[in-house]
């Protein structure tokens, strides 16, 4: 009953902790681009690098306060999204894909390098900025919630800004797609041609799809660096960008609750098998594997599950597939 | 339903036959208590140039820069946590330090004892050494001014081009397959870099796994990922093709794939870098301004061979004709009897083929192979096929040795660890300026 117990534990704190919170906001950023706006942007990674590098250099290199380094990481995703639309936007969709990704991989490179070790930390990244953070906590010291979710008062806290995040992203993204403004990004995403028919100016249509998707996905990596009060390089791989497309076509893209839902049941079904498969090798299971490879097994499912999706139902769980068919060019 | 039963099979298909290769790998992979200790004392790795004498074994050090043995350097190999053996590098050949038992050793060097502005592009190397015989464990070093063998000045700039057009030959044996694939099919395969990897362990798992030597192993293992292309085609595209799925589909379906090859590669091979057994301890020749080792001589004469012959099969033979056919227009192609699935399946044999040999070639180049290296090289690959042209196979061959050397020479300006920087910076300006690539024909859309 133990075993159980830690299974059932682990899988409900992922259901809604902090990669959670990290992965829906960076999904509800990519729905904008891709669900919405149906722009193949596999540079997601960076706008989070930039949220999280934003705070972190601004408070542990510069000494800003809290609320500049915020600016700064917003207004800095912002930037990104105008730099790289600015050039890939007017491309087909797969010479999008690549073009971003290469600039996310330039982000990355650049944030790792010896050459700029004096501002980034290097491979090692920053570390130490989120005091300012915590000390703004309103909650007094002690263990809140119940059940499998008992947090210490610095958790609550991030918790607490982070599903508010959530919640106020996915309510900006619900009224925006009512707007005429929405109903134009569907329609470009559905025909473009048809769109800029109609008078419509498409390449800003999109520029905007890519800065707001940006930004929401920057506030991910803010609450990416505050929650384990530190930056390093290679966690904003493509690696994440392509965990991010996971979740969000798990959820189902264009839907407003598919990035929130996708990224709950993408943590709580890794959380499960990992403690399943790390529980079972503790109790001397033959299973070949050591506890090293059950991380490796959880990107394999990962994978696996991404092929899967696109095969079978690639409107995700809760997706209309009259709604988006992804078979953009 | 039957279309999806289909797919269902395939995968499953899939999976099998994958697994199936990779469960031949545990007499390569070096995990801490290998499950297969060596039993068979008379299988000496080969390619170690004097036989060990029974009942000894060892591992060899050397530590390379630019393919000029660096002295000095401190070596402690370590069993269990506890150091066990250690030296010095020498300045000619291998550094030979015997170890009483076989079993899964680490073996490290102290950077503080490099040369200045050099560093180690790993400092720690994980090693089966097995009862009798000597594995090799090689340091590359990289950065510094004094990379190349010259001392600067324009030998510098020779040497640098000559290690760019060896990595531009390379990426150009898997750029063209990744290319006329795109030509043929649309799809971007994201999971290009696997077939790279792949090609690299069946190199591993014959010639040290197996102990087949690598001039025989290598063809072998191209032959196998060229089935392995096959069953690509077979078991995943030609059933999603049937099924008209689109192709941002296929390509995210192909992230998909490349996800679970790789990690695949990690959880059977583990994460170290495993060099092939032969070749490894060669020291550079000095060609006038410039010093490559002998198998970078026949890599890259090889590679030119086969670039070649690809090229003239495009151009001269029926086959190829078709390909360039189909690769135009399907739809016309096929209406001029060329069978366009025939066609496709021989481009991914033979990209695959290809990606494979590209695998084994790195692995020497690189003086390892690892579970990444593939997706390494993936951008710089993409970078290379969209400045020659998308779909285009000499574009592919021209803009892969533009990048190579590209990447190679810019590390007078900027520092080595920077200079994927470049090459994907010019990725991103090339399709703002010029999205059909150089050698690519601008096409109306709509």
């Amino acid at each position: 009953m133990d075993t159980l117990g830690s299974i059932f534990g682990n899988g409900a704190r992922a259901f809604i902790g902090l990669d959670t919170i990290i992965y829906a906001l960076a999904a509800i950023g990519l729905n904008v681009q891709f669900g919405y706006a149906g722009l193949l942007n596999f540079g997601q990674a960076a706008f989070l690098a930039i949220g999280a590098y934003g705070v972190g250099i601004s408070i542990a290199y510069l000494g800003l306060p809290l609320g500049i380094g915020v600016l700064v990481g917003i207004v800095g995703s912002a930037v990104l999204a105008l730099l790289l639309g600015i050039p890939t936007l007017r491309l087909r969709a797969d010479y999008l894909a690549i073009a971003t990704i290469a600039a996310a991989e330039i982000v990355r490179l650049l944030a790792r390098s010896g050459t700029f070790r004096e501002y980034t930390g290097g491979s090692a990244g920053i570390g130490g900025f989120s005091q300012d953070f915590y000390a703004l906590s309103p909650i007094s010291e002690g263990t809140y919630g119940f059940g499998p979710w008992r947090y210490d008062e610095r958790f609550t806290w991030i918790f607490l800004v982070g599903w508010t995040l959530v919640i106020l992203s996915s309510v900006l993204v619900f009224l925006l797609m009512r707007s005429p403004w929405g109903r134009v990004l569907k329609g470009i995403r559905e025909d473009e041609d048809a769109v800029r028919s109609l008078g419509k100016n498409v390449y800003a249509y999109k520029m905007q799809a890519l800065v707001i998707g940006g930004v929401i996905g920057c506030l991910g990596g803010m609450v990416f660096a505050l929650g384990r009060s530190s930056v390093q390089p290679d966690n904003y791989g493509t690696a994440l960008t392509f965990f991010v497309y996971t979740v969000l076509l798990l959820g189902g893209a264009a839907r407003v609750m598919g990035p929130v839902i996708g990224a709950a049941v993408f943590w709580l079904v890794l959380s499960v098998t990992d403690t399943a498969l790390r529980e079972a090798i503790d109790a001397g299971l033959p299973l070949g594997l050591s506890t090293s490879q059950v991380g490796q097994v959880r990107f394999i499912l990962v994978g696996a599950a991404l092929m899967a999706l696109m095969v079978f139902r690639p409107q995700g769980i809760f997706g209309d597939k009259r709604e988006l068919a992804i078979n953009a060019r | 339903m039957r279309r999806r039963a289909a797919v269902v099979l395939g995968l499953a298909l899939f999976a099998v036959l994958t697994g199936a290769m990779l469960a031949l790998s545990p007499a390569v992979a070096a995990t801490p208590t290998p499950t297969t200790p060596a039993v068979d004392a008379e299988v000496t790795p080969s390619g170690t140039e004097s036989p060990a004498p029974a009942g000894e074994q060892g591992i060899r050090v050397r530590v390379l820069n630019a393919g000029a043995d660096v002295a000095g350097v401190d070596i402690t190999v370590i069993l269990d946590g506890e150091e066990v053996e250690s030296g010095e590098s020498l300045d000619s050949g291998f550094l030979e330090l015997p170890v009483t038992e076989p079993g899964a050793y680490t073996v490290t060097i102290d950077p503080e004892t490099l040369p200045d502005g050099l560093t180690a592009q790993r400092e720690s190397i994980e090693l089966a050494v097995q009862l009798g015989g000597f594995r090799p464990a090689i340091f590359p070093l990289t950065g510094g001014d004094d990379a190349g063998a010259g001392a600067g000045g324009p030998n510098r700039f020779l040497q640098l081009s000559a290690q760019g057009l060896r990595f531009g030959l390379i990426t150009a044996l898997a750029a063209i397959g990744l290319s006329v694939i795109f030509g043929t099919t649309g799809l971007t395969n994201f999971a290009h870099g696997e077939l790279v990897t792949f090609g690299a362990f069946s190199g591993l798992v014959l010639n040290v796994g197996l102990g087949i030597p690598l001039l025989v192993a290598a063809p072998i293992a191209v032959v196998v990922s060229g089935l392995f292309g096959l069953l690509n085609d077979l078991a995943l595209w030609q059933p999603l093709r049937r099924r008209g799925t689109g192709l941002v589909a296929m390509m995210i379906v192909s992230i998909g794939l490349a996800i679970v090859l790789r990690y695949s590669f990690l959880f059977f091979f583990g994460g170290q870098v495993q060099p092939y057994d032969d070749y490894q301890a060669q020291a550079g020749l000095d060609l006038g301004p410039i010093t490559l080792r002998p198998a970078d001589l026949v890599s890259m004469a090889l590679a030119t061979v086969v670039l070649l012959l690809v090229s003239v099969a495009l151009l001269r033979t029926r086959l190829g004709k078709a390909t360039r056919a189909v690769a135009d227009n399907p739809a016309l192609a096929a209406a001029t009897g060329i069978n366009v699935d025939a066609v496709i399946r021989v481009v991914w044999v033979a990209g695959a083929a290809l990606a494979g040999l590209a695998g084994i070639l790195l692995s020497l180049a690189q003086g390892g192979s690892q579970f990444e290296m593939g997706f390494q090289i993936l951008l710089l690959v993409f970078a290379a096929v969209t400045l020659g042209g998308l779909g285009t196979a000499f574009g592919a061959l021209f803009g892969s040795l533009v990048v190579g050397i590209f990447i190679e020479v810019s590390t007078v300006w900027v520092p080595a660890e920077l200079k994927n920087v470049g090459a994907l910076a010019i990725l991103i300006i090339i399709l703002l300026v010029r999205p059909q690539g150089i050698l690519g024909r601008a096409e109306r859309v709509g």
